[in-house]
């Protein structure tokens, strides 16, 4: 299963180098792993707020909905002037970033300007109060769906996130890792065969050299016993028994 | 820091506001909305005759704009432009659907609130 395309070539020296990469491969699919664990166990924690602070944002909102219906009773129609007299916002959004395991999440912050506020003398002749109390109820919601924004940035800056992170974790896993293991086993089964080649190598070089000696041996013998036999003949004549 | 400076701008970001005329003068009082020099405003009020083309260049308009932060968008409005609300993909503008006066907020549709359900396994109760 590992490499099949390109086996890396088999020595003692690429062999440390894949023990290396064995290593930093493990230990990155650890830390991977932990990055993911803390961001999922954040991911859950918010999942609930999530719910939680959409359900009372829409109670906020009926209320500051209602309070708008109540300050149009007391005080006409005043829709087309708060319209009319924006200009500036005094609200404005501050933008941070969290922290989480590297992953940075936005967190916006209300600000607010009150010298920009236009609506200052609107409904002086009757229900300012009424007014007033309408503007600062949906101030309320404002700032409950200003939250809500936090979260939900949080929640698909998570969510990508966490994907990523588990598509790393699984890559290592189940590709890295194992294809370095294979070209580890790889390697050191050519270096064993390699070392049984030089093994089988040395034994016959061994087995012609003591063959050569021998054949030699029995050269030299043969050349001395062939002296040997050569004299006897010539003395032969000679020694009578 | 200097290597992601993604969302950690120098400028403050605004809020937007597409709605029914309650929702917006609603934010307008608190003081959210703005008209810039060239009149162009963070807001769009929807009755019934506005036109779907126009909700869609304003959100459009809201998306592309550097200096919003969040754009707050009437429920019932999202659902006529539902599928330019699922595919907003950006981090900021964040794309929050809000409640109107007449309309009660259903859980069910939002595409936020749909994709959390996903992570309860079918009910957000």
């Amino acid at each position: 299963m590992a490499s099949s395309e390109q086996r890396p070539v088999p020595s003692r020296m690429t062999l440390q180098t894949m023990k290396g990469k064995k290593v930093g491969a493990s230990k990155g699919h650890s830390l991977l792993k932990k990055k993911s664990d803390a961001l999922t166990v954040r991911f859950r924690q918010m999942l609930k707020t999530i719910v939680e602070t959409k359900k009372a944002m829409g109670e906020e909102m009926k209320t500051a909905a209602f309070s708008l219906a109540k300050a149009e009773w007391a005080a006409g129609n005043f829709k087309g002037q708060v319209v009319e007299s924006v200009r500036r916002p005094a609200i404005t959004l501050k933008v941070t970033a969290d922290n989480v395991a590297g992953v940075r999440l936005p967190i916006f912050t209300l600000q607010r300007n009150e010298s920009l506020e236009t609506v200052g003398n609107l409904g002086v002749a009757s229900g300012g109060q009424v007014i007033m109390a309408a503007k600062e109820s949906y101030f309320k919601a404002l700032e409950a769906l200003i939250r809500l924004a936090s979260l939900q940035t949080a929640f698909f800056t998570l969510d990508e996130a966490i994907k990523i992170t588990n598509r790393r974790v699984n890559a290592l896993e189940s590709v890295v890792i194992p294809r370095i293991e294979g070209d580890i086993s790889h390697i050191i089964t050519e270096l064993d065969e390699q070392e049984r080649e030089e093994f089988i190598r040395l034994k016959k070089v061994q087995a012609k050299k003591q063959e050569r000696a021998a054949a030699a041996e029995a050269d030299e013998l043969g050349e001395a016993g062939g002296e040997g036999g050569a004299i006897f003949e010539d003395e032969d004549d000679d020694v009578v028994f | 820091m200097s290597k992601k400076p993604r969302f950690i701008g120098g400028s403050d970001l605004k809020v937007a506001v597409i709605g029914d005329e309650d929702t917006v003068v609603g934010f307008c009082l608190a003081g959210v909305g703005g008209r810039d020099a060239q009149g162009r405003s963070n807001f769009l009020i929807v009755d019934n005759k506005t036109r779907m083309s126009d909700i869609e260049n304003a959100f459009r308009e809201f998306c592309d704009r550097k200096d919003i932060g969040v754009i707050l968008i009437n429920q019932h409005i999202a659902e006529q432009i539902r599928y330019m609300v699922d595919t907003h993909e950006k981090v900021i503008p964040t794309v929050l659907e809000i409640p109107s006066k007449d309309k009660p907020y259903d859980a069910s549709k939002d595409s936020v609130m749909s994709r959390v359900k996903v992570f309860f396994g079918g009910n957000i109760e």
